[in-house]
């Protein structure tokens, strides 16, 4: 899949000329992703499990841009969702909560800069961002009737799933920026930054900071466990981790936790895809 | 498997200890290691403990190597003293009488650093012959950490694990073969997550809850990590290694 192809259907300017249908918008996606993204949205995501797993390896050791477009394409939704979450008042009665979401803030708001210098004339404008996906969800209390402690477990969560998200989204596209080493070392630079914003994110959630099997985790929708799928594999490199030995450190809870998994560009993309309006 | 053949006695002379144990993890120096290596008189004496010495190094010391085998040394190494250390934390007293949350942390970080460990072992037993993987049971030298004592370990443990985040992000560029790159990615990443956890205790103790990822490890004007060539974090935990090795074949 080409994503700038896709990203360029959100730009601003496509976006007032079209008053794009959402099938319009997803209309240079790949058809397998094309559907899901069609009938999906904002929920439904049930089929998702399956179609990642058959969704094969695109664009391997190709394209830097298109790894640089997907993180910008992630860092603007970032940036977007601290910000709007810390405007939204939903924080103010966490002080911790507050001051974790302004480092992040912070990182993220930085990471988008960074990436549209990398990217130069291919970068794109700021996406329109939904964070209700479709009015299903009201994380920043928009709502008068929304309960803030609804809005504040649903803020928490979609910070989870982000930081997840982008872990496996920057490790799925390092090959991607290897032919340039100092590309690469800043890739590899914000994806660590990306995990131990996950790490405490899910702390913030009473989570471990560590993903264990393919696990979600409690209290998170059902639509981000696309953002789990596979994390429970155990071989590397082939070598099947469980069998080096026989105590804690080789059962399937600790040999699944000790390694993050990575996502496809394009599973990483449709992902995305589900918060643009 | 491949049969190790290297086997390595304890480094039984005095100055090598004492050589090897100068700064700690402080972030100085350039790479106490490699320097030893240039220092024939240093090494010259007691180097007889390795045999089938056919990695590269002088005197019997065993060389990581360059590329995808110099990397792939390199984090079996940094894997072993992670290793070592929580193996240690989780045998001292301060780990035995600690929280509950905390208890499990540091119980989880064992779990990974020993899984960690040995899969380098065996990815590199199963792609290299056995004198060009590093020893397994490399000996460390612990004796700054006070394994009885919270802040010692959580410290330790701090420094441990961001020095582990910078060295895989170092060392990424390195690396040849695209699956390395992956499995390095997939570690580094948890090995961010450990040092976000326990930052995350320490910033709790200093009502700084931006600690997880603060600005000292995390430009605020990048957004950046640290990354560290292979020399800066050998010389940063230079300290802790007693079997000596050499890098000279990385940056």
């Amino acid at each position: 899949m080409s994503i700038i192809k896709f990203l360029e259907e959100f730009t601003t300017d496509n976006l007032m000329n079209k008053a794009s249908s959402r099938r319009a918008m997803f209309g240079s996606l790949s058809s397998l992703t094309k559907k899901a993204a069609v009938a999906a949205v904002p929920f439904g995501l049930a089929t998702m499990g399956n179609k990642a797993k058959a969704a094969t390896t695109s664009s391997a050791y190709a394209d830097p841009t298109s790894a640089l477009q997907l993180a910008l394409l992630l860092e603007y939704i970032e940036k977007d969702f601290y910000i709007q979450a810390l405007d939204s008042g939903v924080l103010s009665t966490y002080p911790k909560s507050e001051a974790v979401y302004m480092q992040i803030s912070k990182h993220e708001t930085a990471h988008v800069a960074l990436l549209q210098g990398a990217l130069g004339d291919a970068a794109f404008d700021a996406p329109s961002i939904d964070f209700t996906l479709g009015g299903n969800f009201d994380p920043f209390a928009e709502k008068s009737d929304t309960d803030p402690m609804i809005a504040y477990g649903q803020i928490l969560a979609l910070a989870q799933a982000f930081e997840d998200l982008g872990v496996r989204a920057y490790k799925g596209q390092a090959t991607n920026v290897m032919s340039d080493p100092a590309l690469l070392t800043v890739a590899l630079q914000i994806h660590s930054v990306e995990a131990r914003h996950a790490s405490e994110i899910r702390k913030l959630r009473g989570l471990d900071g560590w993903i264990t099997g393919s696990e979600r985790g409690e209290g998170m929708p059902f639509f981000t466990q696309a953002v789990y799928v596979n994390e429970e594999n155990t071989t590397h490199g082939g070598v099947d981790v469980t069998m080096l030995g026989d105590d804690a450190p080789f059962g399937f809870e600790s040999s699944t936790q000790a390694y993050d998994e990575t996502l496809t560009l394009d599973d990483a993309g449709e992902i995305a895809a589900l918060f643009l309006s | 498997m491949k049969k190790q053949k290297i086997t390595v006695t304890t480094a039984n002379g005095r100055n090598r200890r004492k050589f090897l144990k100068v700064g700690g993890l402080a972030l100085v120096g350039s790479g106490l290691l490699l320097a030893c290596d240039d220092d024939e008189e240093m090494m010259g004496d007691d180097d007889g403990g390795m045999e089938g010495d056919d990695g590269g190094g002088d005197d019997g010391v065993f060389d990581l190597g360059g590329g995808d085998r110099g990397v792939l040394n390199y984090a079996y190494a940094l894997e072993q003293l992670e290793a070592a250390f929580y193996t240690n934390v989780l045998n001292g007293t301060y780990w035995g009488g600690a929280g509950e949350m905390e208890k499990k942390i540091l119980e989880d970080l064992y779990n990974h650093e020993v899984n960690h460990r040995e899969f380098f072992k065996a990815a590199l037993n199963a792609t290299y012959s056995s004198e060009l993987v590093l020893p397994a049971n490399l000996e460390f030298d612990f004796s700054t950490v006070d394994f009885n004592d919270r802040d010692s370990v959580l410290g330790t443990a701090r420094l441990l694990e961001d020095t582990g985040v910078s060295a895989y992000n170092g060392a990424g560029k390195i690396i040849e073969t695209g699956a390395y790159l992956v499995i390095a990615g997939k570690i580094v990443s948890v090995e961010a997550r450990h040092a976000a956890a326990i930052r995350s205790i320490i910033g709790g103790d200093m009502d700084d809850f931006t600690f997880f990822a603060g600005d000292d490890v995390v430009d605020p004007a990048t957004g950046l990590d640290m990354a560290l060539d292979p020399s800066a974090v050998i010389g940063a935990a230079g300290g802790f290694f007693i079997t000596p090795f050499t890098a000279n074949e990385l940056p």
